[in-house]
Formats: C-alpha cells, structure tokens, sequence
C-alpha cells in the first residue's frame, strides 16, 4: 500500500484520531473492518466501508425486518436486490417498476432534491433494460396555509416544480401519485418518486459484473465534487471545499440521452451488466456488480472523466454527481458503446475490467491506492436487530371515545371544510404542471383513483397507485400497514386492474428509538400479511430513516406503489358518474365506520386518536375480487374507493367529476358523522345502470360480499339522506369550487 | 405521401407523433436524426416537440442551428408542408421561418391540460378538414407556449389570415390575441403549442385533432391531383 | 485570452413574467421602493484571440445568431483580457 501524498490522514491517525466517526462508522463498525481487513484502513477504504455499511446502503438496521415480506410468485422474473423488480404480464411483456425517497435532499433544496430524485428512479428503471412509461411521486408536506407555513409552501410548490422540470423534461408522463399536508412533516417533507417501466422478457439486463476481463466503462456525465458528504471534510484542510456543493444539480436533458444511449446499447446484446452510480456513487455500483457475480473489480482512478481536475480517488469513488452508469462491456465490444455514445454526445470510457479474485482493487496507473474483499462491503454489513417497545402514546390515542366530540351543527359545512382542507381538495394545482400525455399512452389521467397507461400494440393496459396513510399507521402499526397494502390495491381495482406487485418506500423516524422500531416492525408485518393476502408480492423497494427534526417524528408511512394489470382496455373503469337515473351501491360493509384516525377528525375537531380504521382482509379480498369480476363483466359504469373523507367526499369526488347529482337515502343506527365521514376499509362505491343492478347485486351476494343500493345519480344537486332527514345538500358546482380552487388559493 | 418526423437529442414526441401519422393515416413515416441535410424526399416534414437541447439558453435556440433545419428552409421554400409542434413551433420562430417568440407562461408554470382552440382559418394544408369557427379540444403542455409579436407583425398576421388557431375563452398562457398556431404567408408552414398528435383517440380523451392529420393528407392528395392535370 | 462578459435581456417593449413575480415578492417582503424587475442572463465567453476588433466582430456575430433571440431580446457585452 502506497504512502500518503494527498494530505490525506494516515491509516493510524483515522484509527487514533477515531477520524472514521466522522465518517459515520461506529467505534465498533471500525474494529470489525480492521479486522476483516487484516490491517488499518487508508483514507479512501474507510469512506468506503463507511459509505456501504451507512444505512442506506446496508439496511443494517431494516434488514431483518424486510426478509420477511413475500417477494415469490410465479409472475416475478426479479424480486427485490437488483436495480428494480421485473413482473410479468404476459404475451412476452414484462413491467418494472420501484420507488424510492429523495426524502432529506428535497428538505434541503426541495427543487434539486426532487428533480435528482427523479432521475434516480428512471435510471434504476432504465438499467434493467426497460423503458419507463410512466412516473409516479408520494409527496408529504406541512400545513400550507396561514402566515406561519410559508416555508411549507416553498417546499410544495418547488418539489412540484422540480418533480415537473425533470419529469416533463426527460418526455416520461407524470400520472399520478398523492399528496398529504400535515405539520408532522413540516420538518421532514417526503418526496417518494416511482418509476414504471416497459419491457420484453429477452431484454432484462441485471447489475452483475461477471466474466474475467470483462471491461468496465463508466458512461455519462463525468464525475464531480457533487453530494460527497460535507461532515467529512469539516477535519480535512480541503482546499476544494468552499466550491464543493452538497446538493446534486440534475440534468434531465443528459439522462434524455443516457436512457436513449443505454437502452440502444442493451439492444446490440453487448452488454453483461449495467447499474446506476446512485447513492455513494461509484462505490455502490462497483461493489454491487462484483458482489452480484462473485467476481472482483479493478478500476484505474485516473481513467475515470471528471469536470474538475485534481480529485482524488476518495472523491471518485464517493461523488454522487447525477446521470452516471456503470456499464460492464463483453470483451472486445467497448466499441459499440463508444460508437452509441458518440451519436448522442455522451462518453463512456473503459474504466477497468473484471477480476475473479473477489476484490475491489482501485489504482491510479500502477499504483494500488485501495484493495477491499468485495463480500465484506456487501455480506458482512453490520446487522441491527433494533429492540423494540410499544409506544406509550397508543395507549391515550387508543382511549379516544366518540361520545366525547360533538356532532357538527351544519354536515353540509363539514363536507365543504373537508372538501377545501388540502390533503382532500383537487390536486390539480400539482398535476396541471406535470406532463402527463406525452408518450400518448394515459388514458386515465391524475386525479383518478390508479392511473391508467395503455400498452401499445395490445388490448392490454397498466393501473398504478400509490398510498399510505400514515396516520393510520401511527395509531394501528400493524393495520395501517395492511391499511397501506390494501388502500392501494383497491384503488388499482377500482381502475379496472387486477393488482400485480408492491414496490415499498418505507419512510419512519429513527429506528435506534424502540418506539419507532415497533411502528417499522410492526407495520411491515401488516404489510406481509397483506400483500399475502391480496397476492401481491413486493419487489422492489427503499428504507429512509432518521426522518425527525427537532425531536418532531414523522409519522410512520411507509407508502405503497401498486401494479396491475388491466386486461382489456374495455375494463377501463373511472371515479366519476357517468349518467343520470343510475344506480350507486355501497360495496363492501356499511356497518363499521368509527371516527379513528379520519381526516374529519384532524381537521373539524383537531384530534389525532382512535384506532386506525377497521379493516378484515378476507373482506377485502373478497370485496375486491367480487368488484374486479363485475367490471370484467362490463357491469360498472363507474368506481370509487372510499378513502380519507369517508363517503361524503367519495360522493362530492364522484359527482364532481361527472358534473352530475346524486340523491342518496341511508339508514343509520351510527353517529351521522361516523356515517358520513368515517373511514373504514374495504368499501367501494360503484355506479351500476339500472338494468345491471340486479345481476350485480346477485354477482356481489354470491360472492359474500355486501352491497347497498345508496341511491341514483342525477339532477345538479348532491342529497343526502340519513333516516328520512336531509343533512346534505348543495349544489355540485359549489361543492366543486371549494375543491377545486382550495390549494390554488392558499399558493396565491 | 412521406413523411419525416425531426429528432434532435432532447425531442419527446417525436414518437408521438409517428404514432399519429400512422395511426390516423397510415402513411410512410421516418424519424430524421437532427444532423441529415437532405430532406428532399419528404412530403411534409413535422419539427416535433420536446425539450431539444434541454431548453438551455432559449427553447428551440441551439435546435435551430443544426443542419437539419437548414434542409428544412430549403424544403420550405418549395412549398413542402412544414409543421412545429410545441418545441417545433419554438425552433421554427428561432429559425425565422416563423415571425415572433414564445416566452415564458405569464403564470410562470408549465401548464398540461386539454384546451379548447377555435379554428380561425381552415383554408390551410393543416385546417382544411375543419370548419373556420369550430371549437376543438387539444391538449398543451409547455412552459413557454406565451406567443408575442410586435403590432407590426400581428397586424400583418391578421390582415393575412396567418392566425390558425386561438385559445377559445381562455388564456393559459398569456399569448397575444390567446394566439395558439400561426402559418407563414405562404401557407406551408405552421407553428402551433398545442399537440393534435395527442387527440388523435377517444381513449386519450380527444380525437380531435385527427382531421388536421387528415388535412395534411388532402391537401397533399389535391396539390398532387393538380400537378397531374397541368 | 478575452473574455467577453454579455448581458442579454429582454427588450424594454416585452413583458417579463419573471421580472414581474419578482417585483411582487420584494414588495410581499416590504419593499416598497421597488418600482420593476427585469431579469435577463449573463454570459462570459472565453475566446482565444488578442484582437479586440476581431473579438468584437466574432462576439456580436454569436449574439445575433446564437446567444440573444433579437425578436424579443437585446445584448451588450465588455471585453476584458483574461
């Protein structure tokens, strides 16, 4: 090992000066690479253990916990561990899809941190040789309104705005996704970015680095001082360091031509394995690709293209600048990338080749400058098993007793209060600056309970949605995170399409809390049981930890993104009523509402309590087979997920969008607020034409599954009765102004 | 009837509109790499839209410089149908085959939704297949569709009948006049933010723009007819 | 070595959206003495040559084609060695 000439610290003075902490790694963290090493350390070994045992590389405190999800099913070609999940869907075509959060860099510079964490999820995507039809984005913000919130709204309206100038960029259409507003992420917005690609069985490429001298070639942008973590440099005398940005800037034009590049290349068959320089960069992506093919790596430092001059291998190797891939070539063939390249104005350079010696060797020229056993970066991460301890405050929100709030004077009132709180009002605010036509594949458009994209060429067609309540979670763990997992499914059978797979972006404070460790274990044990349950493996997926500021927790939320396969396009089914004289049913059970954890109670009696709402998952199973069975049948004209807002604002939604009326008649031994806007699982209101209604309610009685006729669709206005007694009514086109114009008046 | 289909590195839809022209007429389309300087072959050449060169410096700037659209001004000026869709509208102002400019939106926002346009003039290769009045649900998605010209040129743009379509009761952008797609004097060439290739089907939620692509085909159909006859 | 340091800005005749959403945040902030905003971009382009007249020339030339939409904007430039 050569000495130090990069004023660098020396391997004893990281180990005396415990410099490796700054790193990240725990006193006992470095013992165990000194060990596994046999000897100290340098400079750039340390940054790189650091980087691959941090936790988001390693999952060393998640990782026990996400063994457990079922990820096997006949239709998953790739479970979770590559770039993204691949399912089929038959006729030779293949979906993948992942999500993942860009959760802390979007705190920072909500419009970079966005916009990269677009980027991030196309190439993952990209790299597994599909190509992405489709984008999706969870998003999570504090109250915006009042004097006191401005930083909220700077956050929303630049993530938005860098979700759209990425997204609308690079041509893939932004169709759907969800937005929350609630002060417990004031400090820590989530920014959760899906991608949903498109391709064929034969052209799946993997992330492996195998066959002995192989060429390795890094393609793309070169490589910059962008995202190397600044804490590591608070020790160093850098002379770089006031120019060094710890925000990564994206280029979406540079990935237009990436993913054009990299899908023509893994077209010519030519390539053994590609990944993307993600987080930690060229670190991560080396060191995955070898450990994939139990092969080795040796990569020359002073080949690798760099916008600056004078980096050192530490910051090669750990830069995270934006639109980079590793790319492992079959020997001789470094021609066709290079050619490919050309054409779109992109590099791609040999950087090294393939070993069988199991090590990642980096040099500059003759020099070995770092020489690490790739299992130990990968297999011998540390691994938590976090304790874990109901928190304490269930037991207060559990105690909450109905009896205790009183019923509002005014239910027409309400409904307009819900329908103009952000987190229920039309989000056209957010969609209307996302392209979400082009590719002229989306046929139901945002705003819809699952987003639908046709395949072109067949009669077939993708539902997607995503979800996750994480109020629900936090006071239920575990049924919210079956709340999460069944949520999003009904909202893909809502849509017409039989739920496929789940992608998971696990969002949660600090797991080295026992409180929080419960709320992550638990809800992903609801979640298993489940996607067990609706035969809906996951994956692919991502874990962001340490969501909390200033003592402020996020809720747990772990958020869903659901896959389904439409079958024909006919199927095609939407939320809002299609004509008058039409029936409406209630699907699913109508005596289960309790107020627990509703929107209307946050908003109208400002309470986060009760008992996440009820949910049976053989109900749903059964409520979901028997409604995806009837729109098969061509028997529902329209679908509505009852979701935050119960069935007031399911019923204001559906009229809405149908810009038609509804009179509803129900009977009710429950509290009318229960009634109207409780929100308990596993219900569906359907639009049924009057000549279908008896065959439908034949179809859901055998099927086990209750349904209720509410009432008929018409007129201009919504009615509602309850025991003979009007307590809603208003016409639909002010129920529409205090929805639709409620966040465009708060961003003013 | 050929067509071409421009693709500079950052163009969208250019698949898009493949799509259309195969879909809506089944005809012969090619996509054309921005670097060909020969574009003889084509009987309509559609500039299509995107981001080409990221929108750096202006949207359609550094497009317009490439050698493609130096083909594209020889083809013009024989008389060749030319459209500019979105980014293509840009790139043809840019080339100044197009008067005017397209700023930013006045809302500061990309805006993406489906708006009404009224047909100002259907005596055009791309509006014959329309009725001059009609109202027609095309969808926009830009940034910078926000059309201005000096009185001067909007003068002489009325007076020459060279405003295609409006937005109709509505603004989304800002543009003068709510001016939505202009053509040259001549008639061949036409500039539009708005996307017909995008409501070419009721399952996309418009198929309105199916008569423009239909347009095209028969106004090419008569030019070839008449050149028969003399 | 000259660097040529270009302003490009929009013609005082055309609205600037941006401009004008600048100017209502200063005044949102308190800043009442802010009459307008213009926003315009700022170039600097090294050219390898050490005849100011030619490097003129060559300057202007690339706004007119390149660097400036002459529709709706205008450029000035200085040249400074470096």
């Amino acid at each position: 090992m050569t000495t130090n000439v990069r004023n660098e610290p020396t391997p004893q003075q990281i180990a005396d000066e415990k410099i490796y902490r700054t790193f990240g790694l725990t006193d006992e963290e470095y013992d165990k690479v000194v060990q596994l090493m046999g000897r100290k350390p340098n400079y750039v070994e340390t940054g790189i253990y650091s980087v691959m045992w941090s936790e988001h590389c390693s999952y060393k405190s998640s990782r026990p916990i996400l063994k457990k999800f079922p990820t096997q099913a006949p239709h998953v070609l790739q479970g979770p561990g590559e770039n993204a999940g691949i399912i089929d869907i038959g006729d030779n075509l293949a979906v993948s899809f992942k999500i993942e959060s860009h959760n802390h860099p979007s705190a920072i510079e909500p419009y970079q941190g966005a916009a990269t964490g677009v980027g991030g999820i196309i190439r993952d995507v990209f790299t597994m040789g599909a190509r992405p039809i489709a984008l999706l984005n969870s998003l999570r913000f504090g109250e915006i309104d009042g004097a006191d919130n401005a930083h909220n709204r700077y956050l929303f309206g630049n993530v938005v705005a860098g979700i759209a100038g990425y997204g609308n960029c690079i041509g893939i259409p932004t169709v759907g996704g969800e937005v929350v507003f609630d002060d417990r992420y004031k400090y820590n917005p989530l920014v959760n970015a899906m991608c949903v690609g498109l391709l064929t069985h034969d052209e799946i490429a993997k992330g492996t680095a195998s066959g002995v001298g192989n060429p390795v070639l890094a393609v793309g942008a070169r490589t910059g001082r962008d995202g190397i973590h600044g804490a590591t440099f608070a020790s160093t005398e850098d002379p770089h360091s006031k120019e060094r940005s710890a925000v990564q800037v994206g280029d979406p034009f540079m990935e237009k031509l990436l993913l054009e590049a990299c899908l023509e290349l893994i077209a010519t068959g030519a390539v053994v394995g590609i990944q993307d320089m993600g987080a930690a960069g060229l670190t991560s992506s080396s060191s995955e690709m070898a450990a994939r093919a139990g092969s080795g790596l040796e990569l020359d430092m002073l080949k690798v293209p760099r916008r600056e001059e004078g980096m050192t291998p530490y910051e090669l190797m750990l830069s995270e600048s934006q639109e980079r891939m590793l790319v492992v070539m079959e020997k001789g063939k470094e021609h066709i990338a290079e050619e490919i390249f050309r054409k779109w104005n992109l590099e791609a350079t040999v950087i090294g080749k393939v070993t069988d010696d199991g090590k990642l060797r980096l040099t500059e020229g003759d020099e070995v400058v770092a020489e690490i056993e790739v299992t130990t970066l990968v297999d011998d991460a540390p691994v938590y098993h976090r304790p874990s301890a109901r928190p304490a405050y269930l037991d207060e929100t559990l105690s909450f007793d109905p009896a205790s709030i009183a019923l509002p004077e005014n239910f027409t009132e309400t409904l307009h209060t819900l329908l103009g709180t952000p987190t229920i009002a039309s989000k056209e605010y957010v969609y209307s600056q996302y392209d979400y036509m082009v590719r002229t594949s989306t046929v139901v458009r945002p705003g819809s309970d699952a987003a639908v994209v046709a395949i072109r060429g067949t009669r077939k067609a993708l539902a997607m949605s995503t979800d996750g309540n994480g109020r629900y979670v936090y006071l239920n763990p575990r049924r919210g995170g079956q709340h999460a997992i069944a949520e999003a499914a009904r909202n893909v059978v809502c849509s017409g399409g039989k739920p496929l797979a789940v992608t998971d972006c696990l969002n949660y404070s600090s797991p080295e809390k026992p409180e929080i460790f419960y709320q992550f274990e638990e809800s992903c044990a609801g979640m298993s049981e489940a996607c067990t349950a609706l035969a809906t493996p996951v994956i692919s997926g991502n874990v962001s930890l340490y969501n909390q500021t200033n003592d402020l927790d996020i809720y747990p939320t772990p958020i869903i993104g659901m896959v389904g396969l439409v079958e024909d396009l006919d199927h095609i089914t939407t939320q809002e009523f299609k004509q008058a004289g039409n029936r409406i049913l209630l699907v699913g059970p109508s005596d289960t509402a309790g107020l627990g954890g509703s929107e209307y109670l946050r908003v109208v009696h400002g309470q986060i309590a009760g008992d996440a709402p009820a949910l049976d998952l053989n109900v749903e199973k059964a409520l979901q087979t028997a409604v995806l069975t009837a729109i098969q049948e061509g028997r529902i004209r329209a679908a509505h997920d009852l979701a935050e807002g119960g069935l007031a604002v399911a019923l204001s939604e559906s009229c809405i969008g149908g810009k038609l009326g509804a009179t509803i008649e129900l009977n009710s031994t429950q509290r009318l607020d229960e009634v109207l806007f409780g929100e308990a699982g596993s219900r569906i209101l359907v639009e049924v034409a009057p000549e279908q209604l008896s065959g439908v309610e034949a179809l859901f009685a055998k099927a086990g599954v209750s349904s209720t006729v509410l009432g008929t669709v018409g007129g201009d206005r919504l009615e509602i009765r309850v025991n003979g007694e009007a307590v809603i009514s208003d016409a639909v086109t002010h129920l529409e102004s205090t929805w639709r114009g409620a966040i465009p008046c708060l961003m003013k | 009837m050929k067509f071409a289909v421009l693709v500079f590195p950052g163009s969208n839809c250019d698949i898009d509109a493949v799509k259309a022209v195969e879909d809506v007429l089944q005809q012969p389309v090619d996509t054309v790499w921005h670097t060909t300087s020969d574009l003889s072959e084509y009987d309509c050449i559609i500039v299509p839209g995107g981001f080409s060169y990221g929108d750096y410096l202006r949207c359609g700037a550094m497009a317009s410089l490439s050698p493609v659209m130096e083909a594209v001004k020889v083809e013009a000026a024989k008389g060749k149908f030319i459209v500019g869709i979105c980014n293509g509208f840009q790139i043809l102002t840019e080339t100044g085959l197009l008067p005017g400019a397209l700023r930013h939106n006045d809302t500061m926002q990309f805006r993406c939704d489906i708006t009404p346009l009224v047909v100002e003039n259907a005596d055009t290769p791309f509006t014959r297949e329309y009725s001059k009045g009609d109202v027609i649900n095309i969808p926009i998605a830009h940034g910078e569709g926000n059309y201005i010209a000096d009185e001067e040129t909007l003068a002489r743009l009325n007076s020459n009948n060279q405003v295609v379509f409006r937005y109709h009761e509505c603004n989304p952008n800002g543009s003068v006049e709510r001016i939505a797609g202009i053509c040259n004097e001549a008639g061949n060439v036409l500039g539009m933010m708005p996307h017909p290739e995008r409501a070419v089907s009721d399952l996309l939620g418009s198929a309105d723009g199916k008569a423009f692509f239909t347009s095209i085909l028969k106004a090419w159909e008569a030019r070839v007819h008449d050149h028969q006859r003399a | 070595m000259m660097t040529a340091r270009i302003h490009v800005t929009l013609k005082a005749s055309v609205l600037d959206p941006q401009g004008s959403a600048v100017t209502k945040s200063l005044h949102a902030l308190g800043y009442d003495e802010v009459a307008d905003v213009r926003i315009g971009k700022y170039l600097e382009v090294k050219v390898n040559t050490t005849d100011r007249a030619v490097a003129e020339e060559r300057i202007t030339e690339m706004c007119e084609k390149l660097l400036a939409n002459t529709v709706i904007e205008k450029y000035e430039f200085q040249l400074v060695e470096a």
